[in-house]
């Protein structure tokens, strides 16, 4: 017995000496620590959108056990499909049209909320809202604001006769103002986002700066548009990167608000794709049109990093 | 008064009505589901009613339907489990990783981390068409298990990547000291920089607790039975029944399900934004 407890004692040290040899090397423990995370946004990220490419290229629907290779055919189907064009349009059309805005909104409202006043956290929480809302929860908020006959925006502009007695508006059943309601919602939900991504741009630059500045005699606003302004450009486009990024890829807003209606008229590639390959069972053609996002968001992705890059030079 | 303190008195003014319009426009969607919350139905529903007034005394008929007579409660309870448990999954995979990132992988860490974040980016709307066929292979389809395996796909990027940023400004003299002390690196890790990274924990923990309550694809893809949802899903599908809307209802289901994790973000938002921007600010 003693002798084995002898033995036993005389080899723990050399186990635990071997253990505390891994938990020091530090290129083992790095790899052993970072490897579960990227094992995990392979398996369900990278696979996934392998799969995708896979299935674009293929007649697969649900329950059809007769797979083929298409080749290209999906993908020249959607570019003769006018629903799928029109989609491709409106994509394009919320996203630009959304962040455009939202730019120069945010570059007014980060100026605004620059300087400290009392109650500043409070207009900052409300500010913040719609980003922070779940947005199919805040878009359903903006159904009932779009009502076709309780739309409090009618009742408002007909009580202070900016419409007459019987004009009645449906916002999101007439093709242009739906349009117009699923930016108004777009802005509303991203321009918290870039608010405060580039207040955070501001607070960066040297307060000598702006010092130097009104020494000579510059207003706020004009000391804001002629030197706060051009120097956080980069963040701003950051800002607006990350703002276009997820408008090209929402499908939440248009799901909640229209369906992609008045008759495929506010359809986006996001919805197509689900309306098409989860509704409709065709799980190729879906695949197919989402992936027409992938170019437009690998291309946003790599001019944000240029952009990134270039402004940590500077 | 001075010219100037004229011309002061302006500025602030046009900040003040700038910041009042624009704090209405956010707020507007969330104070109309507030006031709508209270309203009687026939007074809701009258077109000729000012809508920003009560004609009719408040009542919390709305509220009692919510609860007592939809499954509002069981989208809360599902929510809060599948919140907890991918807060878990991520925890778990993204300190590891994100510490790994700051100190131990080198020159290749900040690519690696990089690519990480880029994965961030890739949207559930390429990938729900895919996973939709992954889950019912795994025949998870309708079941809460399978938001808690795919929403770490997207919360496990941007976590990482946080942490990493949190990790790289302790200072590396403490590992040091705590390991000539004789701790090991690993030791190091667990018993000297989790303690101070607290902050950063907490940070990651409602983050990925409000990226789980924003997601709304994956729900509406993998999961059809109305007692399996989760409240961003659940709210906006199954509280309309066919054409007719309970407006009182659903305007407070959504003020409820919207406004308190609003607040508790609000202590963090400065933190996930800097998120954003890193690499961009100059530090």
């Amino acid at each position: 017995m003693r002798a084995s407890a002898n033995i036993e004692a005389a080899r723990a040290p050399s186990k635990a000496e071997r253990r505390s040899r891994l938990a020091d090397n530090e290129q083992w423990l790095g790899r052993a620590m970072l490897a579960p995370a990227i094992v995990y946004i392979i398996a369900l990220v990278g696979l996934p959108f392998l799969l995708a490419l896979a299935y674009s290229v293929t007649n697969v629907t649900v329950g059809n056990t007769d797979v083929r290779f298409v080749g290209l055919e999906n993908f020249v189907d959607a570019l003769h499909n006018p629903t799928f064009l029109r989609s491709l349009r409106n994509t394009f059309l919320f996203a630009f049209i959304s962040q455009g805005l939202v730019i120069v909104l945010a570059s007014f409202l980060a100026a605004a909320l620059q300087k400290d006043f009392r109650g500043k956290w409070l207009v900052r929480l409300l500010i913040l809202l719609p980003w922070v809302a779940p947005i199919s929860l805040g878009t359903i908020g903006w159904l009932w604001i779009f009502e076709p006959i309780y739309s409090v925006i009618n009742w408002t502009l007909r009580s202070i006769h900016v419409f007459g007695p019987n004009t009645w508006p449906i916002w999101l059943g007439q093709a242009n103002l739906a349009l117009a309601s699923v930016i108004t919602v777009h802005v509303w939900r991203l321009l918290p986002l870039a608010t405060v991504i580039v207040l955070g741009g501001f607070s960066s630059i040297p307060q000598d700066i702006h010092d130097a500045a009104s020494v000579d005699g510059a207003g706020f606003w004009r000391r804001h548009f002629q030197i706060t302004v051009p120097l956080v450009l980069p963040i701003m486009l950051v800002a607006m990167l990350f703002g276009l990024i997820f408008a090209f890829t929402d499908m939440i807003v248009i799901y909640v608000l229209t369906r992609g209606g008045p008759y495929d008229t506010t359809q986006v590639l996001a919805s197509l794709a689900f309306f098409t390959g989860i509704e409709g069972g065709n799980l190729a053609g879906g695949a197919a049109y989402a992936l027409f996002l992938f170019p437009l968001l690998a291309a946003s992705a790599v001019f944000l990093l240029r952009v990134a890059r270039r402004a940590e030079v500077v | 008064m001075t010219p100037a303190a004229l011309k002061r008195l302006g500025a602030r003014g046009v900040n003040v009505a700038l910041l009042a319009a624009f704090a209405a426009f956010a707020s507007f969607p969330f104070a109309w589901m507030l006031i709508t919350t209270f309203k009687q139905t026939p007074d809701l529903l009258d077109p000729n009613h000012n809508p920003f007034v009560y004609h009719q005394p408040p009542t919390l008929e709305h509220l009692r339907v919510l609860f007592f007579e939809t499954l509002f409660g069981r989208w809360v309870a599902n929510t809060l489990f599948v919140g907890i448990s991918v807060v878990v999954i991520t925890l778990l995979l993204a300190i590891p990783a994100g510490y790994s990132l700051a100190r131990l992988s080198g020159q290749i860490g900040e690519k690696l981390g990089i690519a990480i974040f880029l994965t961030y980016l890739v949207p559930s709307t390429i990938l729900f068409i895919p996973l939709s066929r992954v889950i019912s292979t795994l025949h998870l389809q309708d079941s809460l298990l399978s938001l808690v395996l795919v929403y770490p796909s997207f919360t496990v990027p941007f976590c990482t990547w946080l942490l990493m940023g949190f990790f790289k400004v302790v200072p590396r003299d403490l590992e040091e000291a705590a390991m000539i002390d004789g701790l090991s690196r690993f030791g190091a890790f667990v018993r000297v920089i989790m303690p101070m990274s607290i902050a950063g924990v907490l940070t990651v923990i409602i983050f990925t607790f409000t990226l789980v309550t924003q997601e709304f694809v994956y729900g509406l893809t993998f999961i059809t039975a109305a007692s399996n949802l989760t409240l961003s899903v659940g709210v906006p599908t199954f509280l309309v029944r066919g054409d007719v809307y309970f407006w009182g209802s659903l305007m407070g289901a959504c003020f409820i399900a919207s406004v308190p994790v609003a607040i508790l973000y609000n202590f963090f938002v400065d933190r996930f934004i800097a998120g954003f921007t890193v690499g961009s600010v100059k530090g």
